[in-house]
């Protein structure tokens, strides 16, 4: 019963991953989970593998020739493993949805930007497309800053809205999990507080993975946390444990700053 | 060079007058090489530009008093005052329709596959070597191929469309590789956003690519049209008119269904072998109508360019990256 219980905790859970790039052993025998509707937050020094790792939520991978997954990422409650090679990666992306490093919109206005994901899902009628971009945009709060301009070109905007409008792009078509990949490295410090406040408002509505370079960012937002260095997953626990009482002396260094 | 083993100014250190005086001295020493350097470019465009000036400035000098309406719609004749260049540039404009109608599809459809599509191994190493050589072949040799494969193989004669298609094999490689270099600069961020939102390779081609290269692709489409519409060898290989006194066929007729093909079949010329017809006449006049012509085809093929200038402008002004 205890086991039950736990696993319906669990959105999804990484059993003994490991990824490489041609014969570059980037991902060692990584085990973890994420927490449903929590936010997780994978921190470790520049190259340790944590977009490696986020990038297989959404078989990203699969682009590029030579790559390989070993291990399994089961996805809850359906109990699949999406690194299958049956699985569709389509599929997963569309169950699993991602936010970049830097802010990429496309060269469209506001509205295409948001609508492109439910226009992927065949979802063609004006009215439902109207409704689900202004949730979409309303969740990232972007809504009032854009409701007056949304066949603007999206460049028009700051980096930290073009970063909103990637949030909205994102949440339009109802993801399980949404990845973030550094989403704040590329803005000024009120931008990335106002993404953080978002991500931190978002938790309720999705299961969060969030890669971040800044240990105060890991704190502030996230219920989990994995320290990873070299590939390897050093520790994970929440993020309370971590910070003030983690139990690996690696973890500690990094976190106190004296390694990383 | 005394300065030169100071160690406080090799360390960055430099704190008296003494050691600022040689750093400005070795500054200045440094910067006779960026005056010297600006010099022989300016002379080095000068004899480029100069050249083509000088060049252009004889043929329109020459060219000029010939150009007129009647220059526009006569046939060529034996009396040198009477001839135009109506056949030729009718000639020129079917060609290139040709040209652009089959080079086009042929030239992304194979960019895009190249780039998007195909597998990383040897075999595709080997195309994409052989794709960026053959824009180096010579053109007659396409001529030969025309010749050989065209007009004997495949029956269909010296012909409009004999011509248009042997200058698309020309312009294919200019076209791929264009296609390719308009792809390749999209940045990788938002070709994985949209796969990262569920789209298709195809989606990803049509709705976002394909769009957003449409500028470089159209640069590389006009640059190549411009390079066939002044070439000679591979025409005459193919066997074009040097003298034609008729038009092809109309491609819009008065009876049903009111379009006609015929004109991809008739004989024909083309502007340079109007002009190379002209220019081998031992008249003094006809040399001048060789001028008239060759004036007609320099604005036509710096009027392709400037499109492709401006199309590039104007498409790329929405685009930031």
């Amino acid at each position: 019963m205890q086991k039950i219980a736990e696993i319906n905790q669990y959105k999804s859970e990484v059993k003994n991953l490991s990824f490489y790039y041609g014969t570059f052993n980037a991902l060692k025998n990584i085990d973890m989970a994420l927490h449903d509707k929590k936010i997780t937050a994978l921190i470790g020094p520049s190259g340790c593998g944590k977009s490696t790792f986020l990038r297989c939520f959404n078989r990203m991978h699969d682009l590029y020739p030579g790559n390989r997954y070993e291990g399994d990422i089961m996805l809850y409650p359906d109990n699949v493993n999406i690194l299958q090679p049956k699985v569709d990666p389509i599929e997963v992306r569309m169950r699993i949805s991602m936010v970049f490093q830097k802010p990429n919109p496309f060269p469209k206005s506001i509205y295409e930007n948001v609508a492109y994901g439910l226009r992927v899902r065949g979802i063609k009628q004006r009215a439902i497309l109207d409704e689900k971009i202004e949730d979409a945009l309303r969740n990232a709060a972007l809504w009032d800053e854009v409701k007056d301009r949304l066949n603007d070109l999206a460049f028009n905007l700051s980096g930290g809205q073009q970063q909103r409008l990637c949030i909205a792009r994102a949440l339009a078509t109802d993801p399980e999990i949404l990845l973030f990949d550094e989403p704040t490295s590329a803005l000024d410090p009120i931008a990335t507080a106002s993404i953080e406040e978002l991500i931190a408002d978002l938790k309720d509505k999705v299961t969060i993975l969030i890669v971040t370079h800044n240990m105060q960012q890991a704190a502030r937002v996230s219920d989990y946390t994995a320290y990873m260095y070299l590939g390897e997953l050093i520790e994970f626990g929440e993020t309370d444990t971590i910070f003030i009482k983690p139990r690996n002396k690696q973890t500690e260094d990094y976190i106190t700053g004296r390694f990383g | 060079m005394k300065f030169i083993k100071n160690k406080a100014w090799q360390s960055g250190r430099a704190k008296n007058v003494n050691d600022l005086d040689d750093l400005r001295k070795i500054i200045s020493h440094h910067k006779r090489w960026d005056l010297l350097f600006m010099i022989t470019g300016i002379v080095a465009l000068m004899i480029a530009i100069l050249t083509f000036i000088s060049l252009f400035a004889q043929m329109l000098i020459d060219g000029m008093p010939r150009l007129s309406w009647d220059f526009f719609t006569s046939f060529p004749s034996r009396r040198p005052e009477s001839a135009g260049i109506l056949s030729a540039w009718v000639g020129t404009t079917l060609v290139m329709l040709v040209t652009a109608v089959s080079a086009v599809p042929l030239g992304v459809g194979a960019g895009v596959y190249l780039e998007e599509y195909a597998p990383k191994n040897l075999f595709t190493e080997i195309i994409e070597i052989n794709v960026t050589n053959l824009a180096g072949v010579p053109s007659i040799i396409y001529g030969l191929l025309a010749l050989g494969l065209f007009v004997y193989q495949l029956g269909i004669g010296q012909s409009i469309l004999a011509a248009g298609l042997a200058l698309a094999l020309l312009i294919l490689p200019v076209v791929i590789v264009a296609t390719r270099e308009a792809i390749r600069s999209i940045p990788v961020a938002i070709r994985e956003g949209a796969y990262a939102l569920g789209a298709t390779k195809w989606q990803t081609v049509s709705d976002h690519l394909l769009p957003y290269s449409s500028a470089g692709i159209l640069t590389g489409i006009i640059i190549g049209l411009a390079r066939a519409i002044g070439e000679t060898a591979p025409i005459i290989t193919i066997g074009a008119l040097t003298f034609i006194a008729f038009l092809p066929p109309s491609p819009v007729t008065d009876e049903f269904p009111y379009i006609s093909f015929e004109w991809l079949t008739a004989p024909f010329t083309v502007m340079p072998i109007q002009m190379f017809n002209w220019v081998s006449r031992p008249e003094e006049a006809f040399q001048l109508n060789a001028a008239a012509a060759g004036l007609v085809l320099v604005v036509m093929t710096l009027a392709m360019n400037g499109l492709a200038i401006y199309l590039r402008y104007r498409m790329r002004k929405n685009i930031k990256w």
